[in-house]
């Protein structure tokens, strides 16, 4: 009686184990079957273009010709512009809600905007842009006596800041969060003021988490599509200005995959998801072994 | 580092804690005002008909939104029932081993995945279900969208369970209790609270996803009960009709962009009070 039932569980332990074990093997699969699938449907293209495919400049469907570049570039200005603007605004944010206002009304506020403003889907980001950005992107153009297209590089950079910000900024905090007290109490009974606790204590110690965050972020404005496809004003010609209409991979996806007639055609945008992957789970994992290091750096 | 005179620092100090309040809020209340934007732009198209009645061809006025709000529901109830099986099993292995080859590797791979832009899963998904049926279906895009819920739901699991001590996994084995029902019977209850956290973000991150339904759920201008059929979703509308050159269609965009954010917004407040109210605390 007594081995049965001994036996009975450890039929039940056996097969639990072994579903759990299945559902790791399963994500394993899932994320061999991405690479495999991604690289099976591009074969065609990478075979012929080769490196070609990332240097020439020409997209041309009708041709048959197909080359990245200016969808590269536009992929990265787009970011790193997008970086360069919302890195001080979320470092602002983060010492705001990290430093200055750790609890009460100010950090409740703050941090419900942050979290309100980083629910908001990125559809709604690239509809809002269109219709308000734009016309207020073109009149600054007139102004300027720049071609006013009002849909941009620099228009979709500006979306794409705003969106990131959010993010980077409840990183940001989560990682001066970590910063030890006993090393800012330390700088306090030496004298040192708050300014100066936190230039010299809370932001060079997170340096690297915050690294972290920024790579991060811009692993997100590199995937990021449909914001940016509404905005970016989808030109397959090379970005004459920042300020003049672009194109990004992932919209590019976005833009021609139902109009895929053939199989070429179709493969070239595969290899560009291709790409677009490798990059960012790159970005992303390199991102993550940084924050590993400085969490298990603080313990 | 150099002194300074003393007044000069804390002057300096007063300056930088005046800039950074100044600063913080000029550039969270702009933000805001976006958010006040479509709000006011998109109110005057909500009514009760809005949530029943079908969009109306350009030209009329009034008309619904009512085959994307089915469709959005559908979507997220067939994904959620495809992704939280794995996902929570998942969780529970990462948890249990912690540092085995095998479970690193396992975790790389959930980051990866959390990483993959959302337009890279739809065009995987074309690849893996649409091209094979021959249709676009609503099945294809919930499984796009259970992709990218996975990933979230199972670090959330991972992460509750991991704060759940190992004294009360040990105190119920000592009991006699098996393995698999100490984790079922005992571990799992304890956790139910994040778990179900994870579930509910999981699902407002993935509720206004586009990209992915693109080349997938493709989007219908009738209600679809049918997930091998293409059908709608809020944010497929807002994409569609933004575009399009009608006034008309603008105001149900707007006001479906209302609709979604309250979707949203109230899935992340539901998932702060159950997170308050049963706290997982040891």
């Amino acid at each position: 009686m007594i081995n049965k039932l001994a036996m009975n569980s450890f039929s039940g332990d056996q097969s639990f184990k072994f579903i759990l074990l299945s559902s790791a093997a399963f994500i394993l699969m899932l994320v061999a079957g991405i690479v495999i699938t991604l690289y099976y449907y591009s074969s065609l293209s990478l075979s012929t273009f080769g490196l070609e495919f990332i240097t020439g400049s020409t997209w041309d469907p009708v041709s048959g010709e197909y080359g990245i570049l200016p969808f590269l570039i536009g992929t990265l200005l787009t970011s790193i512009i997008a970086l360069v603007i919302s890195f001080p605004l979320s470092l602002i944010i983060t010492i705001f809600i990290g430093e200055y206002f750790t609890t009460g009304m100010p950090n409740t506020l703050m941090r419900g905007a942050v979290e309100l403003l980083a629910g908001i889907p990125s559809i709604i980001y690239g509809f809002w842009g269109l219709f308000v950005l734009v016309p207020i992107v073109r009149e600054f153009q007139i102004l300027f006596d720049i071609a006013p297209y009002g849909v941009g590089i620099f228009t979709s950079a500006i979306v794409l800041a705003i969106m990131i910000i959010p993010y980077s900024a409840s990183i940001g905090y989560e990682v001066i969060g970590l910063v030890p007290k006993e090393l800012k109490e330390a700088a306090y009974s030496l004298g040192a003021t708050r300014y100066e606790v936190i230039k010299n204590v809370t932001l060079s110690y997170s340096g690297s988490g915050i690294t972290a965050g920024v790579l991060l972020s811009f692993g997100r404005a590199l995937g990021e599509t449909m914001a940016v496809t509404m905005v970016i004003g989808n030109s397959n010609l090379l970005p004459g200005s920042i300020f003049g209409p672009g194109n990004t991979m992932a919209s590019l996806i976005a833009n021609e995959f139902t109009e895929a007639a053939n199989e070429l055609y179709l493969s070239a945008l595969f290899e560009t998801g291709l790409i677009l992957f490798i990059v960012t789970a790159v970005i992303n994992i390199l991102g993550k072994i940084i924050i590993k290091k400085f969490v298990s750096g603080t313990k | 580092m150099k002194a300074g005179n003393i007044s000069y620092r804390i002057v300096k100090d007063k300056i930088f804690k005046y800039f950074i309040i100044v600063a913080a809020i000029s550039s969270a209340l702009p933000l805001l005002f976006i958010l006040y934007y479509i709000v006011s732009n998109g109110i005057s198209a909500i009514s009760w008909g809005f949530f029943f009645e079908l969009p109306k061809p350009p030209g009329e006025i009034g008309g619904g939104i009512s085959n994307a709000l089915i469709g959005t529901i559908i979507l997220i109830v067939t994904s959620s029932a495809i992704a939280i099986p794995p996902a929570v099993l998942l969780g529970i292995y990462l948890s249990e081993s912690r540092n085995s080859m095998v479970s690193n590797l396992v975790r790389n791979a959930v980051e990866v995945m959390q990483g993959i832009p959302s337009i890279v899963v739809g065009i995987l998904v074309y690849a893996w279900v649409v091209e094979p049926s021959g249709s676009f279906s609503t099945l294809s895009g919930a499984i796009a969208l259970a992709i990218m819920m996975l990933p979230i739901i199972s670090k959330s699991t991972e992460e509750t369970l991991r704060m759940i001590p190992h004294y009360i996994l040990e105190a119920s084995l000592a009991l006699g209790v098996p393995y698999y029902k100490t984790i079922l019977r005992v571990i799992l209850p304890s956790g139910l609270s994040g778990i179900l956290t994870g579930i509910i973000i999981s699902i407002s991150r993935i509720a206004g996803e586009t990209a992915p339904l693109l080349f997938t759920a493709f989007g219908n201008p009738f209600i679809n009960w049918d997930i091998t059929e293409p059908s709608n979703s809020l944010p497929l509308l807002i994409f569609n009709y933004a575009g399009s050159p009608y006034k008309e269609w603008h105001a149900l965009a707007w006001g479906a962009s209302i609709v979604l954010i309250a979707i949203v917004l109230l899935l992340n407040i539901i998932s702060k009070i159950i997170s308050k109210k049963w706290e997982v605390k040891f």
